[in-house]
């Protein structure tokens, strides 16, 4: 990937940035750093209810006692918290069209078919002037309300439906879980809100992108996602370009709830700036996702694609609650350059007859890090559950590293957990196999990986499969030879 | 037509190949017999551009390019092929997606329309029915788990597909069953026209039952130690290599 392209975006919007705050004093309201007083501003910005921000500010609270958390296989200079900004107001810092976005980024759009007008969103381009969609919008909300479907940002939500997200917020990540998700309790700035009633299938894939007022929620995304008795729902999140970002730390929160046979399908594929190929620079992607699989035979599935960021720490996780209820996992983490990942999951088996699946395929190539870390917990209660667990790792070069840290705690002798692991490379004999029959390197690289992958891959829908299959060609370019 | 002049190669140290010097011209085929160890597979590597084989004197060339300042795709392009004596598993890549990619690649670098899904199933079956393969061949997974004469029939499968100007069989026999020979010979004659031409590595008179060569070389000590009509195959099964190996 173009790597000094995305260093000179992020100069560029660096420099805007530094203009905006001499000039502009809306954004003086807002200055660096975290305080009961930038906590207060964006709620009272948001006009949220008193209950929110009491419960910003007791998460802020909670956060203030914690500390960063060191046990993950990834390293970074210190984060200095005081330094951010926690509300700023992204379209400052917009280009106005695509003429202003550099065009090696444009190029790696091309390369992707990323259509044209989507180029320009996904680049940061101020979105009315160039996105003709407010239809395609305004029509894919009638067909959900028809349904009886919710779907909206998280601060409508908490406008509109105050009862809903007043019940659920926080009620699978409690605010004060861990050190990045009572960081975003206490400044989330927007993101999801999905609702499926009762016996309803939702009549399409929901989608960020067709959210045009969500995007660039920022560094603090929220999101919440809640299927009542026999709703089912797939969800996609992010998009398979590079997104062009200033921020450097994100510390996301999902949450999921599913009830009696509900079903919630949650596919992600993330590419954000991984940095330079010196390690500069990069997002810092500190992400909280878990689902609680309430009730009984429910099932909570993620399946996700991570090739971006500077630094991946993510464990999408099923607490299974509910007799019977299932959860999978599965999940493709790229890393190339000097990127870090540390990811995998928890499956909490509480219920009778829970299942787990955890398929994780681990892909390094130049001088990255890839760790694999998962936990199956079975309780005592939890008779005749079963956890299956496979985790394969690819190495391409020899300066990269792939680890596998699984932790089982069985606390029921009726439940059964197995685990399989494989390390291998891309053997010399496949690559010279594919280019004697007319592939270019990085074609045979690109067909070994997906081969590899697949069975994360078929677990996604099908026009982003094929969307992340070449992105996972164009995120390990330049790694052989 | 392929020429080989005084080719000199080595795998690290040690020299495999010292001085073969080999024309085929088109519509011919021909085979090479030798002991084993004796470089057949390296010169087949060589000529097909494989990492790790460092020609350090002579050349090749190939309808007129020298091939190899070329990159194996390139040489796939130009249409060179080899069947490969331990063909390769490929986890999770299906074979008629692999076939496809394929062919798509070579179509593109020379400039020729790609094929779209349809028409190449269509392809992809007959030639599937041609080699007596079950058609399920075309949904697994390209040589994984496949019997050691399946892999050589797949082999064969992407050459019909391919259709190369010339191909390099490297002990394309070793493994199959006596129909799985016949229908192996057959796939290269049907390929067999004024253009084509084969290089066709073998230990066995049986497959040059089928197979008729033109010429037959013998390949010892990394150099072309003696070429005959196809007769020479026979005397070799009766004599053995003794004698001809080069000191
Ligand atoms: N990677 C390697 N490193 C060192 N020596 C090698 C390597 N590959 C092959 N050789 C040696 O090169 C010589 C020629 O090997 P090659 O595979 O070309 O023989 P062959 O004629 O095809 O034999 P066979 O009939 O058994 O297939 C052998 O002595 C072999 O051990
Ligand atoms: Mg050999």
């Amino acid at each position: 990937m173009s790597m000094t392209t995305e260093a000179t975006i992020q100069e560029l919007a660096a420099q805007k940035y530094k203009y905006g705050f001499t000039t502009d004093i809306e954004m003086e309201e807002f200055p660096k750093g975290l305080s009961t007083d930038i906590v207060r501003l964006i709620s009272a910005k948001k006009g949220e209810p008193e209950w929110l921000l009491a419960w910003r500010l007791k998460a802020y609270e909670a956060w203030l006692k914690m500390e960063e958390p060191h046990w993950a296989r990834v390293h970074h200079p210190p984060i200095d918290y005081q330094a951010l900004y926690y509300y700023a107001a992204p379209a400052k810092a917009a280009p106005k069209s695509l003429d202003e976005v550099d065009p090696e980024l444009l190029k790696t759009y091309e390369k992707l078919g990323i259509p044209l007008n989507e180029r320009a969103a996904l680049a940061g381009v101020a979105v009315d002037a160039v996105f003709d969609s407010v239809s395609v919008a305004t029509t894919f909300r009638e067909t959900l309300a028809k349904a009886g479907v919710i779907f909206c940002s998280i601060s409508e939500a908490v406008k509109e439906h105050p009862e809903l997200v007043r019940k659920y917020l926080g009620s699978v990540v409690p605010a004060g879980d861990n050190y990045f998700a009572a960081l975003n309790s206490a400044v989330f700035s927007d993101g999801s809100f999905v609702f499926i009633p009762k016996g309803v299938k939702c009549p399409m894939e929901l989608s960020t992108y067709f959210r045009i007022n969500a995007r660039n929620t920022g560094q603090f995304e929220r999101t919440l996602i809640v299927a009542e008795e026999g709703a089912s729902v797939s969800y996609l999140e992010g998009c398979t370009a590079p997104m062009r970002d200033e921020n450097q730390l994100h510390a996301a929160v999902v949450e999921l709830v599913a009830f009696d046979d509900a079903k919630i399908k949650y596919s992600t594929v993330q590419n954000w700036y991984p940095g330079d190929a010196d390690g500069k620079g990069g997002i810092y992607n500190f992400v909280t996702k878990r689902g609680a699989c309430r009730g009984r035979n429910s099932k909570i599935s993620w399946t996700q694609v991570e090739t971006g960021s500077a630094i991946t720490w993510k464990y999408p996780s099923c607490i299974l609650q509910g007799e019977g209820s299932v959860g999978e996992f599965y999940s493709v983490a790229v890393t190339n350059s000097h990127q870090q990942a540390d990811t995998g999951t928890k499956m909490i088996h509480v219920g009778r007859n829970t299942t787990s699946t955890i398929i994780s395929k681990g892909i390094s190539a130049g001088k990255s890090n890839n760790t694999y870390r998962g936990l199956v917990k079975i309780m005592p209660g939890a008779s005749g559950a079963r956890n299956f667990t496979q985790c394969d790792s690819l190495l391409i070069g020899d300066q990269c590293g792939a680890h596998t840290v699984p932790y089982i705690e069985n606390r029921n002798s009726s439940a059964k957990v197995e685990h399989e692991a494989t390390t291998s490379k891309i053997a010399e004999d496949q690559l010279f196999y594919c280019r004697s029959r007319g592939l270019s390197e990085e074609d045979s690289v690109g067909l070994i990986v997906n081969g590899f992958c697949k069975d994360v891959l078929k677990e996604l829908p099908m026009e982003f499969a094929v969307e992340a299959q070449k992105l996972l060609a164009v995120s390990l370019e330049g790694s052989v030879g | 037509m392929l020429e080989i002049k005084n080719l000199h190669a080595r795998i690290g140290d040690a020299e495999i190949l010292k001085g073969v010097t080999l024309t085929i011209p088109d519509g011919e085929i021909h085979a090479i017999m030798g002991p084993n160890g004796a470089g057949k597979s390296t010169l087949s590597y060589v000529l097909s551009g494989r990492e790790g084989y460092e020609v350090t004197k002579g050349e090749v060339i190939f309808n007129g390019e020298n091939i190899l300042e070329m990159e194996p795709e390139d040489r796939a392009a130009a249409g060179l092929f080899l069947a490969f004596q331990y063909p390769v598993e490929l986890p999770g890549v299906g074979n008629a997606n692999f076939l496809r990619t394929s062919l798509n690649a070579i179509r593109r670098k020379r400039g020729e329309e790609e094929l779209d899904a349809v028409a190449f199933l269509k392809l992809a079956r007959a030639a599937v029915r041609q080699l007596a393969m079950k058609e399920d061949f075309l949904k697994r997974n390209v040589n994984v788990g496949f019997s050691g004469g399946e892999k050589k029939r797949n082999e064969m499968l992407q050459m019909a597909i391919l259709k190369p100007h010339l191909a390099i069989l490297d002990e394309t026999d070793s493994g199959l069953d006596i129909d799985a020979l016949k229908i192996v010979a057959e796939g290269v004659n049907a390929l067999r026209d004024e253009k084509f031409s084969a290089l066709v590595i073998t230990h066995y008179q049986r497959l040059l039952d089928h197979i008729v060569p033109d010429v037959v070389h013998v390949l010892a000590g990394g150099k072309i130690v003696r070429s005959g009509p196809a007769s020479l195959a026979l005397e070799l099964e009766a004599s053995g290599y003794a004698g001809l190996e080069v000191a």
